[in-house]
């Protein structure tokens, strides 16, 4: 089938395009032979596994570029298969199926939905795949005697969609009943309100030019016996909500809300049944409808932030590398147990904690313990669950699994303090007790004045007082303020995943910031360079063959080595890197590698570089000796410097008012050198923390008044979760992101600043949408104690007044709207 | 006008209807992913 692609693709650089994913190809990988080019192998396995099912159609129907097929083509997706965790994931269907919901990476446009449906045809034994777009998640049902799911994993990975299995699938499926349960409350609450209106036009026409007596009461009756399912069903969300909050000896805006429905139907009912007075049937199904369409908004952007969140977390690995008679087998973390050998390659995070039983490598302590230094490790030697290994394989006898480990029990500590923290009562529902207390007051001075002058008609104003002052804007504002701020907030780049987190965030008190990772970069950086400059070229040619994180920051500082200089490697392990570049004999590594190695003729360092060694040491920087033909030449220094917006940012959170502070895991020297540069004094500094004791410093800064903890890593977990307001970074571990209240979907801190203000601004619309509420509420009170209220007068009243606080809502510009595609993501 | 006591119970019939078939989709998640479909149905195949 022939395609429509061109066969040689320019791109913009004038280079050949991959014909799979259109990035540029190699100038080595071009053979002017092909009828196409393919940047690597996996986009030529893609194009040829579409081709060969005739799915060309898919590079005409997509946009952009293809995503590039996953790299880690080894991958088996075994864990999928075990029965532990197809019990927990999947569910059986008719006919003998499975069904399960793995979430995509990758996913972004309607060719991926083409494709990823088109799996039925791609594997035999799938039955159904059905992609969610927005939540990137794909719903595969398989005939698991034909087709294991592992294999079904192992051709989406193919694809270029690395699939991982969901994670918090049963809350998420809560979160779902309950939204449709809420939208068909919604659905019977309009219709209700719509006809009730209806019938009321035809009242209010009576009212005017009179009306037969049986048409009145006929009308009557109709109105009462549809507002009965809209009262029961809709408004009992809120009779709930307010019981709930009495018994916890609370008052919330739910309250005068039941009080003002209550009134408003019974006052109808009797009248009904009198056959004489007002009925304000059709306000309070408006009401109930209006109020429950607000709570709706408000969940649903919540939801939406909390499913990105929990889809962010099931990024992170679920299965381990079990070893078995030297052959590796992927089953589920869950199933690991003490005394197992696992392999952990260089780039995983270990899944448990253990010792290594073989293997020499490095490991990246930072979320775990906020040590930015990486740690050289042997056999023998312990390694801890949720830390990474950066250089090379290593084997691990497993001791303590799950919540046996160091992490498990930080993640226990976690769910301690999101269960402890004590509820802040929110502007809303502190107004509500005086709104309460008020309106009832106005109702008993309305009842006593109109006693002495109209006793027939007393009861009725005071009833009126009541249905008229129900908070139906007053409910709104807050919701929809706060609704709007949210879906704002998201596309900026910040996931908020509850309603009261903005208003929490505008009462400045202290910050305090996890240091590795969220004030620098998270990772080694060439800082400081002593000694002769010409070796340079040499020093990144060697480098060039390790991945050493060391060795990787030098090529990052230095450049891709210029082509030309021949390096043979000699010896290369932790601590160094010994090699032959142009013929001469050079040594890059720790001060004990390097005197060890640099050779007989003079292993003693010159003065001015001892001097070097020193001062690099004192700053808190890891010191690398350079070395040629047996001299020591140059001296670097590799730090964790300060992420660029940093400073800039903490300047604009002091300016808010709050008080920012560093709570580092890193020793107390290098937290206290970055906390100088950002301005902060000594106090504010603190090192060496351990989880528990960031948990302490916030549990202790609550005593005064609102604490905000930034983190990004399992060390703060505990922190972010017991802090007035947890706000986790990108890029960090997913205990940080499960424990906090905000995600912000870029890394580091240069945001924090826009959150606040946005916070700032979206209460200034709530206040705004509040003194609109109230302000049309005194409106409401004067006609009732006058005695003019009507339900016509209150028909035209209650909209008009929502309307405004609908308007006001939506028209604010609360969040900036940061790079639209980025923050999909 | 006095037809009004007949048109009137048949029209709150057809309201029932209405919302019996909305709550009947809402329940069934027909609402639970509003993006998809508008790009599934561009998929002329099959």
């Amino acid at each position: 089938m022939p395609t429509t692609e061109p066969i040689l693709a320019p791109t913009t650089a004038g280079a050949v395009a991959c014909a799979h994913c259109g990035l540029a190809v190699p100038a080595a990988a071009v053979d002017a032979a092909a009828p196409r080019q393919f940047c690597c192998e996996g986009c030529r396995a893609v194009w040829a596994i579409l081709h060969e099912h005739g799915l060309e159609r898919y590079y005409a129907l997509r946009g952009g570029a293809a995503p590039a097929p996953a790299p880690a083509a080894d991958r088996l997706y075994s864990e999928l298969d075990d029965p532990g965790f197809q019990g927990r994931a999947c569910r059986p269907e008719p006919g003998g199926l499975f069904s399960t919901e793995l979430y995509l990476e990758g996913v972004h446009c309607g060719a991926c939905v083409w494709l990823v449906e088109k799996l039925p045809g791609l594997v035999p034994g799938v039955a159904e795949a059905r992609l969610d777009l927005p939540r990137s998640q794909a719903r595969v049902v398989w005939d698991p005697r034909t087709v294991p799911l592992s294999a079904i994993a192992r051709r989406l990975g193919s694809l270029g969609y690395t699939p991982h299995p969901c994670r918090g699938l049963a809350a998420q499926a809560a979160r779902r009943r309950e939204d449709r349960a809420m939208l068909a409350r919604i659905g019977l609450a309009g219709a209700v309100a719509a006809n009730v209106m209806g019938i009321a036009f035809a009242l209010y026409g009576g009212m005017l030019d009179g009306m037969e007596p049986e048409f009145a009461a006929f009308f009557r009756w109709a109105s009462l016996l549809l507002t009965v399912p809209s009262l029961i069903w809709g408004g009992g969300v809120f009779f709930r909500s307010a019981w709930a909050a009495l018994s916890a000896r609370t008052l919330g805006m739910d309250l005068p809300i039941s009080i003002g429905l209550l009134t408003g139907f019974l006052h109808g009912v009797v009248n009904t049944v009198r056959g004489s007075g007002d009925v304000y049937f059709d306000s309070v199904a408006a009401l109930i409808f209006l109020l429950l369409s607000g709570r709706y908004l408000q969940r649903r952007q919540q939801r939406a932030a909390g499913d990105a969140a929990e889809l962010a977390a099931s990024l992170y690995p679920t299965a381990a590398r079990l070893l078995e008679d030297g052959r590796v087998r992927e089953v589920p973390l869950e199933t690991l147990a003490p005394g197992v050998l696992v392999e952990v390659r260089a780039g995983d995070l270990v899944p448990a904690d253990g010792v290594i039983a073989a293997g020499r490598s490095t490991v990246d302590l930072s979320l775990l313990s906020g040590e930015s230094a990486p740690l050289g490790v042997r056999a023998g030697d312990r390694v801890h669950a949720g830390t990474l290994n950066l250089a090379s394989r290593l084997e691990v006898r497993v001791e303590r699994t799950g919540l046996d480990t160091r992490v498990g029990r930080l993640m226990a500590l976690v769910e301690e303090h999101a269960r402890r923290r004590a509820p802040i009562a929110l502007l809303a529902d502190r107004i509500s007790g005086h709104f309460v207390a008020a309106v009832l007051t106005l109702a008993a001075i309305t009842f006593a004045l109109w006693a002495r002058i109209d006793p027939s008609r007393a009861l009725d104003h005071a009833a009126a007082l009541l249905i008229v002052t129900c908070p139906c804007a007053l409910g709104l504002a807050t919701p929809l303020a706060v609704s709007a701020a949210i879906g704002q907030a998201a596309r900026a780049g910040f996931l908020v995943k509850g309603g009261d987190v903005l208003e929490k965030l505008t009462r400045p008190g202290r910050m305090w910031l996890d240091k590795t990772g969220t004030l620098t970069e998270g990772r080694a950086t060439l800082v400081r360079w002593h000694g002769d400059e010409r070796v340079k070229p040499l020093v990144a040619a060697a480098e060039a063959h390790s991945s050493h994180p060391l060795a990787r920051a030098f090529l990052r500082a230095l450049g891709e080595p210029p082509a030309g200089i021949r390096v043979e490697i000699m010896e290369t392990h932790g601590g160094g890197i010994e090699a032959l570049a142009d013929g001469r004999r050079l040594v890059v590594g720790s001060p004990e590698f390097v005197l060890g190695r640099a050779g007989e003729s003079s292993p003693a360092l010159a003065p001015a570089l001892a001097g070097a060694v020193g001062a690099l040491a004192g700053e808190g920087l890891t010191p690398v000796l350079v070395a040629v033909d047996g001299r020591v030449v140059a001296a670097a220094g590799f730090g964790d410097p300060l992420r660029a917006d940093a400073g800039p940012a903490l300047d604009r959170v002091r300016a808010l008012g709050w008080r920012p502070g560093i709570l580092s895991g890193d020793d107390a020297r290098i937290a206290r050198a970055a906390g100088e540069r950002l301005g902060l004094t000594v106090p504010d500094c603190r090192g060496g923390v351990s989880p528990e004791d960031k948990l302490q410093a916030v549990l202790a800064g609550g005593a005064e008044g609102p604490v905000v903890m930034v983190g990004d890593g399992v060390n703060d977990a505990a922190a972010l979760a017991a802090a007035t307001v947890g706000i986790a970074v990108a890029g960090g571990a997913e205990a940080a992101l499960t424990a906090a209240d905000v995600f912000v979907v870029r890394p580091g801190v240069g945001r924090i600043a826009e959150l606040l203000e946005g916070a700032g601004r979206t209460m200034r619309v709530v206040r705004r949408n509040l003194v609109f509420s109230l302000a049309y509420n005194v409106v409401g009170v004067t006609l009732a104690m006058t005695g003019v209220l009507n339900p016509l007068v209150a028909a035209i009243l209650m909209p008009l007044s929502s309307l405004t606080v609908i308007l006001s809502s939506y028209r604010a510009r609360t969040f900036a709207r940061a790079d639209a595609v980025e923050a999909r993501r | 006008m006095s037809v009004m006591f007949v048109l009137l119970p048949v029209a709150l019939l057809f309201a029932g209807a209405a919302v019996g078939v909305f709550v009947w989709a809402a329940r069934a998640g027909q609402f639970d992913d509003l993006e998809t479909p508008s790009v599934r149905i561009l998929h002329d195949d099959d």
